[in-house]
C-alpha cells in the first residue's frame, strides 16, 4: 500500500492549474517584449520598445495616480475599519455583533459594479449628496466628485473596507485579553490600555490589512474607470484602454508587467516591515 | 463599579462613530434603493414621482437575462471544479511532503496578489497565442484561477481543526484508504467544502475585471452586462438591479450566517 494514497489524483488538477497560471504569465512577458504591429492583433518581432514607451509621462502620470489612489484609500479604509472591527469583536450584545458583522461583510459579495454605480448615484451633479446639500441651502453649485480624485477615493475607501474589516477583526480576536486586564488592574485607563497594550499588539494585523488594502486598490478597474471617468487614470483602466481602445496588446502587456513588479516590491516591503514589528515585539 | 463621567462621554462617543461608519456602509445601498422607485429616468432627489418600471424593465432586458444564465452557469462549473481542484490541492498540502510543494503552492496562491485584470490579459493573449476560440469555457478557466485559492485556505482551515483519530481507527479497522476518505474524512470536512464552494461561487458570481477582458457579446457575464448598461443609458434600470442583487446576497448570507455563523467561516471570532 502506497503510504502517501490519493497523492496524485488530488494533486493533479492543481498542476494542471498552476501550468494554465504559469503559461498565462510567460504570455505577457513574451508579448512585452514583441512590437506592436498597428492594425493587426498578431505581435511583430522582439523588441525593447514597449518599455522605453512606459517612460512617457502618461504612463508615470498613470502609476503617480495609482500610488496616491492606493495611499489615500489605505489610509481612510484603515481609520474606519479600525473602529469597526474592533466594535465587532468587543460588541458584547450577541445581536449587536451579528448586526455589525452583517452590515460590514454584506458588501464583500457585492460586485465592484454594483457598488461603484451606487456610488455613483450618490455623488453624481445630481445626485443625493449634491442635492440634499442644495435643498439645506448649503452649496449652491454642485461639489465635483465625479471625475475627481476624491470621488474615487470615496468609493475605492467602501469596496476595500470589508476586507480589511475581515483581516483587523482576525487580528484583535486573537490578541489575549489577559493582557489588557492586566493594564486595566495596574491602574490604566482605557485610553492608556487601547495605546500602550491593544494597539501595539495589533500591529501585524494592521500591516497584513494596509498590503490587502493595496493589492485591492491597484486592481480596482470598475470603480476609477466608472467614477474617474477617464480623468482620473491608473494602471487598470489605462491596460484596459490600451488594450481594447488602441488594441496594443503588445504594450499593455509590459504595462501590466511593470505594474506587478511594482505591486510585488510594495508588498515585499510590507512584509519586511511586519517581520522587523515581530522582532521588536515580545512574541 | 460606578463609571467615572469620562467613561461615559467614551461610551457615547464610540457609539456615535459606531453609527456615523456603519451609516457610511449602507449610504449607497439606501439611496440606490430609493433612486430604483424613481419614476423619471433623470435623476433626482428626493424623486418627484414613484413607479417600478425600472423594475420591470431589467427583467425585459435582454443582456441581463442573458447575463445572468452565463453568470450562474459559469459560477456553478467555476465553483465546482475549483473546489474539486482546491479541495484535493489543500490535502496532499495538509497531509504529504512532496517536491516542488512550495512552488505549486505559491503558483496556484499567486492570484491573490496578481491584480485580476492581468490574469484577464495574460489568458486573453494565451487563449490568443493558442488559436482558442473565446468561449465560455474561457471564461470559467479565468475564474477557476482566481476563486482558486479561496476554496483551499477554506478547505485547509478545516483541515488544520480535524481530528485524525477517527481516521485511525477506521484505518486499523482494516477499511481501505478510499473508504476512508469516503465515510470518514470527506463527511467530516463537509462544512468546510460547503463554505468553500459557497464562498467560490459567490466571488465568481461578482468577478467582473478579469471577465471583462475575455467575454465576448456571446459570453458576457451579469456584471459585464451591467457595466455596458451604464455606458449606454443613464436610467435607474440599473438602480433596481443593484437592489434585486444587494437583496439576494443579503439573503445567501443570513443563510450562511444562521447555518455555520459568518464569524466562524471568516475566522474572526
Amino acid at each position: 500500500m502506497s503510504k502517501r494514497p490519493f497523492l496524485g489524483w488530488f494533486a493533479s488538477p492543481s498542476i494542471l492549474i498552476a501550468f494554465g497560471i504559469a503559461a498565462s504569465f510567460l504570455a505577457i512577458v513574451q508579448y512585452s517584449l514583441r512590437a506592436h504591429v498597428p492594425g493587426s492583433l498578431d505581435p511583430g518581432g522582439l523588441t525593447l520598445d514597449n518599455f522605453t514607451t512606459l517612460w512617457k509621462a502618461i504612463y508615470g502620470q498613470a502609476f503617480l495616480t495609482a500610488v496616491l489612489l492606493c495611499f489615500w484609500t489605505a489610509i481612510f479604509t484603515l481609520l474606519i475599519g479600525y473602529p469597526l472591527a474592533y466594535a465587532m469583536v468587543r460588541a458584547k450584545s450577541p445581536s449587536l455583533r451579528s448586526a455589525i458583522l452583517l452590515i460590514s461583510l454584506t458588501p464583500l459579495f457585492l460586485g465592484e459594479i454594483v457598488r461603484t454605480y451606487s456610488w455613483m448615484i450618490v455623488l453624481g451633479n445630481r445626485g443625493f449628496v449634491n442635492s440634499a446639500l442644495k435643498q439645506l441651502g448649503l452649496i449652491d453649485r454642485s461639489l465635483e466628485f465625479m471625475f475627481t480624485m476624491t470621488g474615487v477615493v470615496i468609493a475605492l475607501v467602501h469596496f476595500t473596507l470589508p476586507i480589511v474589516v475581515v483581516m483587523l477583526a482576525a487580528a484583535l480576536s486573537h490578541i489575549d485579553r489577559n493582557l489588557e486586564r492586566a493594564a486595566t488592574s495596574l491602574g490604566a485607563g482605557r485610553i492608556r490600555t487601547f495605546v500602550t497594550v491593544t494597539l501595539p499588539l495589533s500591529i501585524p494585523g494592521i500591516v497584513a490589512a494596509i498590503s490587502t488594502a493595496f493589492a485591492w486598490t491597484f486592481s480596482a478597474f470598475a470603480t476609477p474607470q466608472m467614477i474617474g471617468g477617464g480623468k482620473v487614470q491608473t494602471i487598470s483602466t489605462l491596460v484596459y484602454q490600451v488594450g481594447f481602445a488602441s488594441f496594443n496588446f503588445p504594450l499593455a502587456a509590459s504595462l501590466s508587467l511593470v505594474g506587478l513588479l511594482f505591486t510585488l516590491a510594495v508588498l515585499a516591503f510590507l512584509n519586511t516591515g511586519v517581520r522587523h514589528l515581530e522582532k521588536f515585539g515580545a512574541h | 463599579m460606578k463609571k467615572a463621567p469620562f467613561d461615559h462621554v467614551l461610551d457615547w462617543s464610540g457609539r456615535i462613530l459606531l453609527t456615523l461608519i456603519l451609516g457610511f456602509v449602507m449610504l449607497p445601498f439606501v439611496v440606490v434603493f430609493i433612486a430604483s422607485f424613481n419614476d423619471s429616468a433623470i435623476l433626482s432627489f428626493p424623486p418627484k414621482s414613484w413607479s417600478f418600471r425600472w423594475y420591470a424593465n431589467v427583467f425585459e432586458y435582454r443582456d441581463f437575462r442573458k447575463g445572468l444564465v452565463n453568470s450562474l452557469k459559469i459560477a456553478g462549473i467555476g465553483a465546482t471544479l475549483a473546489l474539486l481542484a482546491g479541495a484535493g490541492f489543500a490535502y496532499v498540502l495538509n497531509r504529504y511532503e512532496f517536491k516542488f510543494k512550495s512552488v505549486l503552492n505559491g503558483v496556484l496562491m499567486s492570484p491573490l496578489v496578481i491584480p485580476n485584470f492581468t490574469i484577464g490579459l495574460g489568458l486573453l493573449i494565451l487563449s490568443a497565442a493558442a488559436s482558442l476560440p473565446r468561449s465560455i469555457w474561457l471564461v470559467v478557466a479565468v475564474h477557476v484561477i482566481i476563486v482558486l485559492p479561496f476554496v483551499v485556505r477554506s478547505v485547509y482551515v478545516s483541515l488544520q481543526n480535524f481530528e485524525t483519530r477517527y481516521e485511525q481507527a477506521a484505518e486499523s479497522l482494516g477499511a481501505t484508504p478510499t473508504r476512508v476518505l469516503m465515510t470518514i474524512t470527506l463527511p467530516l470536512l463537509l462544512p468546510g467544502l460547503v463554505s468553500g464552494g459557497l464562498f467560490a461561487a459567490i466571488l465568481s458570481f461578482n468577478e467582473f475585471t478579469a471577465s471583462l477582458f475575455v467575454v465576448n457579446q456571446r459570453t458576457q457575464t451579469l456584471p459585464v452586462a451591467m457595466y455596458n448598461y451604464v455606458r449606454e443609458y443613464a436610467d435607474p434600470t440599473l438602480a433596481a438591479v443593484s437592489v434585486i442583487y444587494v437583496a439576494m446576497v443579503a439573503v445567501i448570507l443570513l443563510i450562511v450566517h444562521k447555518l455555520f455563523r459568518l464569524e466562524k467561516v471568516l475566522n474572526v471570532e
